[in-house]
């Protein structure tokens, strides 16, 4: 049995995504177990990623094709489980992003191979592979094993492992595509980018972020007020979208915007992951919550458990004494 | 048009407090409010909002213990067609993997030409059942589904990609797609909807034990302290001074 460890590179319009690095710094530490970390890319035209490539791993598996070019479940399925059959890698990486939720889950069925989703952490004991995740939106941690089988496959939160730079130099070997017919039943159509919004929350120094704690939208005005008092804009959490309480464009996190504000104030917003990971770059973060064990209080520089409702009216008056 | 949609019943957790029971691989429920998880009823409006369109009928599927029938009630009454619940034996030691084994059986006989869910539970957040259903139905599918338009014998769906980018495929049906939050409005059950679905079949297959977990929780733990915010303590007013001072000795305000 091998102890190699794969990771399946995610790459977007020619682009190396972040998780590809954090994906590779873990596979790194996880081959020091006596095997070797391969990258495995599936792409069109790939030699500047290649390039990019070459110092995170001993290897590099490349599959050029133009119908890889854009992501395709269906033919990255088609051209992993070949290669995973046939290599046998003890361990298989993709990222908990719109690509590997996309892609492992079915991979893994068709492999008949045990699979952990979402984890923060991996270990391996003997034969054995564990893996660690958060569950209720972080409340809770668990400790997951596999089932015993000749490889695994898991998936790793975006964020949840620093990238380092890498110091190999990976040998590449061209892999035939398998590919050979066009398939009708499901095609990659085009991008479509998000909509431009009236104000840009990205360019902000102050940003206040609301979450599901608002309750009702007829609580907007006040939040408004405040974030016009303390000089910023307001933005928010997905529930405030999805509720339509505010437009897509004010959202925070990885399905939204990147914020970097010197002061981010989350107004009962828990701190769930996908938040975030759109404001955990702030300079400086508030939390407001009644729930003193919300996640967000672990991002967050200063904190205050109570309710929103009393403190942001009270804070709104001391801001504008002290202006 | 056929759709199935699979649902589940979860615990409202985004602000309660969540303990762990003593076996340390289930937390304590009894204070907790149960109701259907979030993007499973943004699936389940998706297909109430096609069979306003196109006709049809609704299956309602779930996996879960007796009070499940909760939620299949609600989409019911809100005009799903009929309910099917599915409770084996062991039901506490399911995985992703197994609960979409279950699912896969009743929904392979009968032929669905959609297959939707949520895209994530809001209880283990591992966005795993609905693709792996799709593969053990042999049929293609989307994730993260966040638009949706039908045409004849395909679909065009948009894919909520990172950073607000949507991704665009066409897929032919039969097809599973997993539903992200936002997609639409989910409406809520009328008087008289509710009245109507106290008439409708519930299905209930149990006396079962499933086999073939792939992964097992050893042990659920409070996540560790680590980095904690400085929490500022006293009432609404000593609070509010307390961050105005920091904020303005920070040159923030």
């Amino acid at each position: 049995m091998t102890k190699d460890i794969f990771v399946i590179a995610e790459h977007r319009r020619g682009e190396i995504r972040d998780i590809t690095f954090e994906l590779l710094t873990k596979g790194y530490e996880l081959s020091k177990d006596g095997g070797r970390l391969h990258t495995v890319l599936l792409g069109f035209q790939n030699e500047k990623m290649i390039d990019e490539l070459k110092p995170f791993s001993d290897g590099i598996l490349n599959i050029d094709d133009e119908k890889l070019k854009d992501f395709n479940a269906e033919y990255y399925q088609m051209v992993l489980s070949n290669l995973l059959q046939e290599k046998k890698p003890f361990i298989t990486l993709l990222g908990q992003t719109a690509f590997g939720i996309d892609l492992a889950p079915s991979l893994a069925t068709a492999l008949d191979m045990p699979y952990a989703a979402d984890c923060i952490d991996i270990e391996i004991d003997k034969e054995r592979v564990y893996t660690e995740k958060q569950i209720y939106g972080g409340k809770i941690s668990s400790r997951v094993s596999l089932v015993e089988n000749w490889g695994y496959m898991v998936s790793v939160r975006p964020g949840s492992i620093a990238p380092k730079e890498g110091e190999l130099k990976a040998e590449v070997t061209a892999i035939t595509s398998p590919l050979k017919e066009e398939i009708d039943y499901r095609r990659f159509v085009q991008y479509i980018e998000a909509a431009k919004g009236e104000v840009d929350i990205t360019q902000a120094e102050v940003v206040v972020g609301i979450g599901r704690g608002l309750k009702e939208d007829k609580n907007l005005p006040l939040m408004e007020e405040f974030a016009k008092s303390i000089g910023g804009v307001l933005a928010c959490s997905r529930p405030v979208v999805d509720a339509g309480w505010l437009s897509k464009d004010r959202q925070v996190g990885s399905s939204g915007k990147t914020v970097k504000p010197k002061l981010y104030i989350a107004v009962g917003i828990s701190g769930a992951f996908q938040h975030v990971m759109g404001m955990k770059g702030a300079d400086t973060i508030v939390a407001i919550n009644k729930d003193p064990n919300a996640p967000i209080f672990t991002v967050a520089d200063y904190g205050i458990v109570g309710d929103l409702f009393q403190i942001i009216p009270k804070l709104n008056e001391k801001v504008l004494e002290v202006k | 048009m056929n759709i199935a949609v699979c649902i589940k019943r979860v615990p409202e957790t985004a602000e309660a407090a969540v303990n762990i029971d003593s076996s340390e691989k289930r937390i304590v429920e009894d204070q907790l409010v149960f109701d259907i998880n979030e993007a499973d009823n943004y699936a389940l409006e998706e297909a109430l909002l096609l069979k306003e369109k196109t006709e049809g009928d609704i299956t309602l599927f779930t996996v879960g213990p007796k009070e499940a029938d909760e939620v299949i009630k609600m989409g019911l009454a809100k005009g799903a067609t009929c309910g099917v619940r599915i409770t084996p034996e062991n039901l506490d030691s399911l995985d992703s993997y197994t609960i979409a084994k279950l699912l896969a059986e009743p929904i392979k006989e009968e032929n669905f030409d959609l297959v939707l869910t949520g895209c994530i539970s809001s209880d283990a957040g591992n966005s795993q059942v609905g693709v792996t259903l799709a593969e053990l139905l042999g049929i293609p599918h989307a994730s993260l589904v966040i638009n949706m338009e039908i045409e004849d014998d395909s679909v065009t769906v948009q894919r909520e990609l990172e950073g607000g980018l949507l991704g665009e495929l066409k897929i032919k049906l039969p097809a599973l797609f997993t539903i992200q939050t936002g997609i639409n409005e989910p409406r809520y059950a009328s008087i008289l909807g509710i009245k109507r679905a106290a008439q409708k079949e519930i299905k209930v297959v149990e006396n079962i034990t499933v086999e073939g977990m792939k992964t097992e929780i050893v042990r659920m733990y409070y996540p560790p302290a680590g980095k904690m915010a400085e929490i500022l303590e006293g009432g609404v007013e000593e609070v509010s001074g307390k961050l105005c001072e920091i904020l303005k000795g920070k040159g923030l305000l």
